[in-house]
């Protein structure tokens, strides 16, 4: 019969029409905004910085080694070393960065930048609502801005932060308890002379 | 053959008046920014010229400028569609380039990777060539639904739906989520029951099949001659698949047959994409069940300043377009000196102009929309 | 496909006067190539496509290469009269490499399905002549790629049949991927963070570099 073919096709979206009403396989959307796709634990946007402890600008974990502006394929990245240096986890004094910059309207979200960080201290957000009103100044995120604490991060990736912190207690504890075992131990006895 | 209208207006000095027309780039059907200039006979087709450019960022100089790298995220954004073949054929090249072995969990992981992309191209194919041929958003909508459900698992696997940024040299980015193998052969038991919907959709439909019959004819010694290559070549009878040709990766152990079409027309153009959807599935039931455990990067491959020997490495890949080749000349410094891309959209449109002319205008459109191209390569 | 001595001896057998050259390949992809002279380029073409045995008639990929002019600076031992003693000193002697643009085709055979061979054809110099003959009329697959080339290199391909711009626009005068080329400042462009960025920096070190 002639036009079969189309009759067909009809039958299989009329098949899809009324089984979007009952059926949760055809019905594949959401009515966005008021209702949200559970976030996904990998996904990546835009990168920010993690802090331990309270205070944001004491507890960053960035040293400004600027590996990451370097590794930067769209150079969005701006680094300035600070002069003066602050304690980190350790107990050791750090580097830290005096300015460090994110141009969000070029960074394009490729995760480099968060793989080649030695110190586990930048890493990709999920936040994709950043629409401002502002093009120029609202798109260029400073230190404080990306500055994120580390449960923040814990509550984003909870498999990756755990294994992390797992990690920088060790650390940690092995420092203190070095530091411990140096401040006990009794002084050597002075050299006799002659010594090299 | 569709013969020129018997009267033709003769303008003033006696030669036939012909139509120019700029099927701009600002077109909903021409794929992106593209141009055709076409000379119109009444409604035939008398010439054609392909225009493009206007999505050139000569992506081959930034990639002087990055190191090798930070041109990843750069390959994702050629043939926007598929992005992790485009990373595999760059890796695979440079990998031939600096003497890089790959891991067999890294091989399996690739290939499954690379076979969903292929679903997830034809699916929009078939899609945008209905939606072209006046099926507006109906059977593209069912083949993005099912698309959805594959961006899916790239995003849980890697983070972005479409610029993956996943492969590395010597390997890939990260493990598989614990999980992502049941999902993934779910949506594979699933997946035929979706192709075979679409069929009864489409296939056996009269406008489809009017629209496409005979239109676009590709003779086998042309398409070979003009590089074509990818689906479009196979429709014309010439058995040439990559994957079987050089068996890259561990394609050597998958058991799957390569469609190839009659006639060299539309409707085979579309029905072989059909058809390789389902070969895509056997090769992915194969590789799911035989992924083996084990490390997914060569314990070689440096992240940071990898910089090869001085030479030059010429690699390919069967991708869902055609076939994805990288140039590479290193110089032995931590930049490419040369970076190549030889793009199958952009060589695929070298006889577009043969199989329109003669056809009308309706027709241009439809062939246009079955070469498949993405403008993000032609461009690069 | 047979090694790349034994068919560069049938090209020379084949074709009367050409002349190739073996071009080994540093890296451990062991694809050397083949560069021929650009007259009797359009028929070693032929013969590569038509012969029974090689039947390379698939032209995958058509590249343009720049090589600008190098200054190598090498140590040669070389015997020189030293206070009245011939001895053999080092000297650090400068050794200029020759300019030239290259198109470098890939060809694979789609009727044998072996591959690949590479040939490379070299224009003289630089600046003035920097014609090539054209293989389109062999592949019909080199038609856009040869293109490609003259738009973006500056090689002229004789014998093609529409060889004009194809990724620029055609009223653009310079050719962009010579590792000469400097980009033209001169257009309008908004002001991107980029510059606030730096103006803000500097306030940081009113000296003026930073420590």
């Amino acid at each position: 019969m002639n036009g079969a073919g189309i009759i067909k096709g009809m039958i299989e979206t009329a098949r899809n029409f009324v089984g979007s009403y009952h059926d949760k396989a055809r019905l594949t959307t959401v009515q966005y905004p008021e209702e949200k796709l559970p976030p996904v634990e990998n996904a990546r946007t835009i990168p920010f910085l993690v802090f331990d402890g309270d205070e944001a600008m004491a507890g960053l974990r960035c040293t400004a080694c600027q590996i990451c502006e370097k590794e930067c394929p769209p150079q969005c990245i701006y680094i300035i070393k600070d002069p003066v240096k602050k304690p980190d986890y350790v107990g050791k004094m750090q580097i830290q960065p005096k300015v460090f910059d994110i141009d969000i309207s070029v960074c394009m979200s490729c995760g480099i930048c968060v793989e080649v960080c030695p110190f586990d201290a930048i890493k990709m957000d999920q936040v994709f609502e950043l629409s401002t009103k502002d093009r120029f100044g609202a798109l260029l995120l400073d230190k404080t801005q990306l500055a994120k604490p580390n449960d923040y991060f814990v509550k984003l990736h909870k498999t990756e932060a755990s294994e992390i912190d797992v990690r920088r207690d060790d650390e940690k504890r092995k420092a203190e308890a070095a530091a411990a075992a140096k401040a006990a131990a009794p002084k050597p006895p002075a050299a006799p002379g002659g010594a090299k | 053959m569709i013969a020129p209208s018997a009267t033709l207006e003769l303008g003033e000095s006696g030669e036939p008046q012909l139509l120019e027309v700029s099927l701009g780039p600002q077109h909903p059907s021409t794929h992106g920014v593209f141009r055709m200039d076409v000379s119109l006979d009444g409604e035939t087709v008398v010439k054609l010229k392909p225009v493009f450019g206007y999505l050139h960022r000569n992506h081959e100089k930034i990639a002087e400028k990055c190191s090798y790298l930070g041109s990843i995220p750069y390959t994702d954004r050629l043939d926007y569609i598929c992005s992790l073949t485009n990373n595999w054929a760059y890796a695979m090249t440079v990998e031939k380039l600096a003497g890089l072995g790959v891991p067999e969990r890294a091989e399996y992981i690739r290939v499954i990777l690379s076979e969903l992309t292929r679903l997830i191209n034809h699916s929009a194919l078939a899609g945008f060539l209905l939606q072209d041929m006046g099926a507006l958003g109906t059977p593209l909508m069912y083949a993005f639904r099912e698309r959805e459900k594959i961006l899916d698992l790239f995003e849980s696997l890697t983070g972005a739906r479409m610029m993956c940024n996943y492969m590395r040299f010597g390997g890939c980015r990260c493990d598989l989520p614990p999980g992502w193998i049941e999902q993934t052969k779910n949506l594979v038991a699933n997946f035929p029951k979706f192709l075979d919907e679409f069929e009864s959709l489409l296939t056996g439909n009269e406008i489809l099949r009017a629209r496409t019959e005979g239109v676009g004819v590709l003779t086998p010694q042309l398409a070979v001659n003009a590089g074509v290559t990818g689906p479009m070549l196979r429709a014309t009878g010439v058995n040439y698949d990559i994957r079987k040709v050089d068996q890259y990766g561990v394609y050597g152990r998958f058991k799957f047959r390569v469609p190839l079409g009659e006639r060299g027309d539309v409707f085979d153009r579309y029905m072989i994409r059909i058809l390789e959807m389902r070969e895509s599935l056997k090769i992915l039931e194969q590789a799911l069940r035989d992924i083996p455990a084990g490390p997914i990067i060569d314990p070689k491959a440096k992240l940071r300043n990898l910089r090869p020997k001085a030479g030059e490495a010429y690699g390919r890949i069967e991708g869902p377009k055609g076939e994805l080749g990288f140039y590479l000349i290193s110089d032995g410094g931590p930049n490419p000196y040369r970076y190549r891309i030889r793009p199958p959209s952009l060589i695929n449109l070298t006889i577009l102009e043969d199989m329109c002319l003669g056809r009308t205008i309706a027709d241009a459109v439809v062939i246009l929309g079955s070469v498949d191209i993405v403008l993000g390569e032609v461009d690069r | 496909m047979e090694a790349l001595e034994q068919l560069k001896a049938r090209v020379e057998a084949a074709v009367p006067g050409a002349q190739a050259e073996i071009v080994p390949n540093g890296s451990p992809a062991n694809q050397p190539s083949l560069s021929l002279d650009c007259g009797h380029a359009r028929t070693v073409a032929e013969f590569l496509r038509d012969d029974p045995d090689l039947r390379f008639d698939y032209a995958s990929n058509v590249t343009g290469v720049d090589w600008p002019e190098k200054t190598i600076k090498e140590k040669i031992k070389v015997k020189k009269l030293v206070s009245g003693v011939e001895k053999e000193v080092e000297e650090v002697c400068e050794r200029k490499t020759p300019a030239y643009l290259e198109a470098v085709y890939h060809l694979y055979s789609m009727a044998r399905k072996h591959g690949p061979l590479i040939l490379r054809l070299r224009t003289e110099n630089r600046s003035d002549k920097v014609t090539l003959p054209s293989l389109t009329p062999v592949w019909r697959s080199c038609e856009f790629q040869e293109r490609e080339i003259f738009d973006l290199y500056g090689i002229i391909f004789e014998g093609h049949t529409d060889l004009r711009r194809i990724l620029m626009w055609p009223e653009f005068t310079d050719h962009p991927m010579r590792k000469d080329y400097v980009e033209p400042d001169d257009y309008e462009y908004e002001p991107t963070p980029h510059d606030d960025v730096l103006t803000r920096a500097r306030q940081h070190y009113p000296g003026g570099t930073p420590a």
